[in-house]
C-alpha cells in the first residue's frame, strides 16, 4: 500500500517544537469508527513506547480494527488473546522474553474497559499481584462498544447502553463507574495513572513514565466513542476535554503512594459535556444535579489526597 | 542413569525440568499440587533454568503459557480436573495459535460431589479442543511422556499443545522406581525450542488476528491434518526413545499379548496394569485374552483399533467415565472406527473405576468371563453399556 507523502520535519524543526515523537506506527487504514478515541489513545501509546514493543490485545474493540487476517494497521507484533487474559499474557510474553535474555523489549497488554474492569480483572490483579515489569493499558470507552454498546462496570450513573435501555422503563445504568484506578492503586504498583486522548503530551509523558519504571504499571486511557456514546464524531476531542473540567473524568498519577493531578482546570457544568451526548439526552435535571455534586464530592476527595500525598513527601 | 524412587508428580516435575521447560505457569490443584511444589523448589535451588509465573488461576496459567510459547519460549504447566475444566477455553486457543505447550493432567473426577480421585472424565472431555494427549500407566511412563510430548508438539509438522494424563493418587502420590535419564541424553533427544513464527520486535506480525469465513476453515483444516500427521511422529519420537534409553510405549497403543488374542479388553491409566497381570493368569489357564492399553487418545488410534478389530473375537471396552449421552467416550471412539472397517466384532462397553473405586483382580476376571459371554450368547439385561459394581441392590457378588 502507498503510504501518504510524510512532511519533513527536519526542515521546519526549526521552527516547531515537536512535542509527540514524529514516528507512526499506526498506519492509515484501521477499522475503527469515524472520531474513534481508542485508535487516538493506540497511536500516541505507540508513539511513545516505540517499535521495541509487543502489544497484547484481548477482544475488544482493537481486536479488530488493526485490519481482518492477514492486515494489520500496526507495525509493532500483536498477540489477540481470549477477553480475560490479558493480565496472564502479559505475564507469559515477559516471562519468554526474560528466559531468552531480552531486556529491551516493552510489553504492554492493551484492553478495553469491559476486559479490564470486569472479566480480565481478575487476571489484572494478578499481574500487579505479581509485580511483573509490564504496562497494562485499560481504554475507557465506558462500555462494551465492540459487542455494540452493552453497559460494563466502567460505565457511568445515568448512561443509556443495548443493556440499560432508556424509555417507560428507565432502566438506565444505575450504579456508578466503577474505579478500577483505585482498585490498582490498592495493589501498590509503582505507577498508576489516568490520561486522555484528548490530551496527547500528557499521555505520552505518563506512558515514557510508566515504561521508565520497573515492575507493573497500570494507565487509564478515556476514550470517547462517538458510535456508543451518539455524539458528533468531530467532537471527539472536545468532549474528551470537558470530560476532564466536567469532573467527569480526572487526569492524575499516583507514584509510591503519592497522587498527583495534572490538570486542575476551571470547572464547566456537568450538563454541557453530558448533552453532547445522546446516551445522556434522557437524563433528568435532579439525577445531573446529584451525579453533579458526587463528582464534585469525588474531586474534592481527590484534591485532599493530594493534599495528604504532599505531607506525607514532605516527611520523607 | 540414576534409579530414584519418585511420586508421579516428582517425575513430573523432573521431566519438565530435564526437558528444559523455559516458562512454568501453574496454580495448584489437589492431586496436583505437588508438582508446582517440586517446580518452585527446582526453580528456587537453580537446578532447572526456568521463570515460574505463580499465575491467580488455571486459565491465566494457560494463557501465560501460550503467550511465553509465542514469544518463542519452552511453557509447561499442569493442572487436574476442574482446573482443566477453567482452561478449556484456552486449550483451544493453545490449539488455534498452535503453540506447543504441554502440560500435564492429573485425571481426577468432576465435582458435584466433590472428589479428588481418579476418573477420566477430565481430559476425555478436551477431546475435540486439538490437544494431543498421550496417557501413562506407571511413574516412569509419565517422565518419559512429558520429555517425548515436547518432541512431538514441537515438530514441525505437528505444532500443536500436548497433554499428558496420569492418574490421581494411583500415580501423582504413589512413589515407584523411575529411571532418570542423564541431561545429555535428553537433550541428545530434544533440542532447544526454535520457532520463526513468534512475536518479534524486528519482524512485526499479528497472532491470532480477526479472520473471515473464506479462509477461517483452512487453519482449522491445517490443524485436522498436523493432527494426523502426528500419529508418525508420535511412533518415530517412541521409537528413538526407545534407541536411548531401551523404553517404549508401543507409539500409538501399548498392546499386551494381542497378537493372538480372542478377547481383548481396552482402557487408559493404572487400571490396565492390573488387567495385565489378570491376563498372564488367565493365559495360564490357557485362554487367548489380552489387553490394548490406551496410549494417545488425541489423535486417535485408528488403525490399532482396526488391527484388535481384526483378530478379537470381541473387545470389551473400559470407560472411567462417561459421555451422558450414550456409552464411554473410548467405547464410542472404538465402535466408530470399526463401522468402516469390513470387521467389527462384537463390543461391551464395561464403566469402571469413576470416582476413584478400585478395579480389581478379580473385576477384570468377571469382565473377561462377561465378554465372553457375551460374544456367545449376546448381551444379557445389561445391555452394551454396563455400569459394572454400581449398587442397586441387585449387584451381581463378582462386581462387588
Amino acid at each position: 500500500m502507498e503510504l501518504p507523502p510524510r512532511r519533513n520535519f527536519e526542515e521546519v524543526n526549526d521552527m516547531a517544537k515537536l512535542t509527540i515523537p514524529e514516528d507512526e506506527l499506526m498506519r492509515p487504514g484501521h477499522m475503527g469508527c469515524l472520531g474513534c478515541g481508542a485508535t487516538q489513545a493506540m497511536r500516541f501509546v505507540l508513539k511513545a513506547a516505540g517499535r521495541k514493543t509487543i502489544l497484547s490485545i484481548p477482544a475488544c474493540c482493537w481486536a479488530v480494527m488493526p485490519g481482518v487476517w492477514p492486515n494489520t494497521c500496526l507495525e509493532v507484533p500483536e498477540l489477540y488473546t481470549p477477553f480475560e487474559t490479558t493480565g496472564a499474557s502479559i505475564s507469559g510474553i515477559k516471562a519468554a522474553l526474560e528466559v531468552l535474555g531480552k531486556d529491551d523489549v516493552n510489553v504492554i497488554g492493551f484492553a478495553g474497559d469491559g476486559g479490564t474492569a470486569d472479566i480480565g480483572l481478575q487476571a489484572l490483579s494478578g499481574v500487579a499481584d505479581r509485580n511483573d515489569d509490564v504496562l497494562y493499558i485499560m481504554y475507557d470507552n465506558e462500555a462494551y462498544m465492540n459487542t455494540g454498546i452493552q453497559r460494563s462496570g466502567s460505565t457511568p450513573i445515568g448512561a443509556w447502553t443495548t443493556t440499560t435501555p432508556v424509555g417507560t422503563t428507565q432502566a438506565w445504568e444505575k450504579s456508578p463507574k466503577k474505579s478500577v484506578a483505585d482498585i490498582m492503586i490498592a495493589h501498590r504498583i509503582p505507577y498508576v495513572a489516568t490520561a486522555s486522548a484528548a490530551y496527547p503530551e500528557d499521555l505520552i509523558r505518563k506512558v515514557n513514565k510508566a515504561l521508565s519504571i520497573k515492575g507493573t504499571k497500570f494507565i487509564q486511557i478515556f476514550a470517547p466513542c462517538p458510535t456508543g456514546w451518539k455524539m458528533d464524531p468531530g467532537l471527539t476531542v472536545k468532549i474528551g476535554k470537558e470530560a476532564i473540567s466536567s469532573r467527569a473524568f480526572s487526569l492524575y498519577e499516583v507514584e509510591g503512594g503519592a497522587i498527583k493531578i495534572n490538570m486542575k482546570p476551571k470547572k464547566t457544568p456537568l450538563k454541557e459535556y453530558l448533552f453532547k451526548q445522546g446516551r445522556f439526552k434522557h437524563m433528568p435535571d435532579y439525577l445531573i444535579n446529584e451525579l453533579e455534586s458526587d463528582l464534585d464530592s469525588k474531586w474534592e476527595e481527590l484534591l485532599f489526597k493530594e493534599e495528604c500525598s504532599q505531607k506525607m513527601l514532605k516527611k520523607k | 542413569m540414576v534409579k530414584k524412587l519418585f511420586t508421579g508428580n516428582k517425575a513430573t516435575a523432573y521431566g519438565a525440568m530435564l526437558a528444559r521447560a523455559q516458562v512454568v505457569a501453574a496454580y495448584p490443584i489437589t492431586p496436583q499440587t505437588t508438582i508446582v511444589e517440586r517446580i518452585a523448589d527446582l526453580v528456587a535451588e537453580g537446578k532447572m533454568k526456568a521463570k515460574y509465573v505463580m499465575v491467580e488461576s488455571e486459565h491465566s496459567a494457560m494463557a501465560a503459557s501460550i503467550a511465553a510459547s509465542n514469544t518463542g519460549a519452552r511453557a509447561f504447566t499442569a493442572t487436574s480436573s476442574h482446573g482443566l475444566a477453567l482452561m478449556h477455553e484456552v486449550l483451544m486457543w493453545a490449539a488455534g495459535a498452535r503453540t506447543p505447550v504441554v502440560l500435564v493432567n492429573v485425571n481426577r473426577a468432576m465435582g458435584p460431589p466433590w472428589s479428588v480421585y481418579a476418573d477420566h472424565q477430565d481430559a476425555m472431555s478436551e477431546r475435540d479442543s486439538g490437544v494431543i494427549q498421550f496417557w501413562a500407566e506407571n511413574n516412569q511412563e509419565i517422565m518419559d511422556s512429558v520429555i517425548m510430548a515436547y518432541k512431538v508438539a514441537e515438530n514441525k509438522d505437528v505444532l500443536l499443545p500436548a497433554m499428558v494424563n496420569q492418574d490421581a493418587f494411583f500415580l501423582s502420590h504413589t512413589s515407584e522406581p523411575v529411571d532418570v535419564p542423564d541431561q545429555e541424553i535428553v537433550d541428545q533427544y530434544l533440542p532447544p525450542f526454535e520457532t520463526t513464527v513468534k512475536l518479534d520486535v524486528d519482524d512485526p506480525k499479528g497472532f491470532g488476528s480477526f479472520i473471515m469465513p473464506p479462509q477461517y476453515m483452512e487453519f482449522r483444516g491445517h490443524m485436522a491434518r498436523s493432527m494426523d500427521k502426528a500419529r508418525e511422529v508420535i511412533k518415530k519420537a517412541d521409537k528413538e526413545w526407545e534407541e536411548l534409553t531401551g523404553r517404549s510405549y508401543g507409539g500409538m497403543m501399548d498392546m499386551y499379548k494381542c497378537e493372538d488374542a480372542e478377547f481383548i479388553l481396552f482402557g487408559a491409566g493404572t487400571m490396565m496394569s492390573t488387567a495385565k497381570d489378570v491376563v498372564d493368569t488367565l493365559r495360564k489357564e490357557g485362554r487367548k485374552v489380552g489387553i490394548a492399553r490406551l496410549r494417545v487418545f488425541r489423535p486417535f488410534p485408528v488403525d490399532e483399533i482396526r488391527y484388535l478389530a481384526d483378530r478379537a473375537h470381541a473387545i470389551g471396552v473400559l470407560d472411567r467415565t462417561f459421555t451422558f449421552g450414550y456409552g464411554g467416550p473410548l467405547f464410542n471412539e472404538t465402535n466408530s472406527q470399526m463401522y468402516n472397517h469390513g470387521k467389527s466384532p462384537k463390543t461391551k462397553n464395561y464403566i469402571v473405576g469413576v470416582g476413584g473405586r478400585d478395579v480389581r483382580q478379580k473385576h477384570f476376571r468377571a469382565i473377561f468371563d462377561d465378554l465372553e459371554k457375551v460374544a456367545k450368547e449376546g448381551y444379557g439385561k445389561e445391555g452394551e453399556v454396563h455400569w459394572w459394581g454400581l449398587l442397586d441392590g441387585t449387584t451381581p457378588e463378582e462386581e462387588l
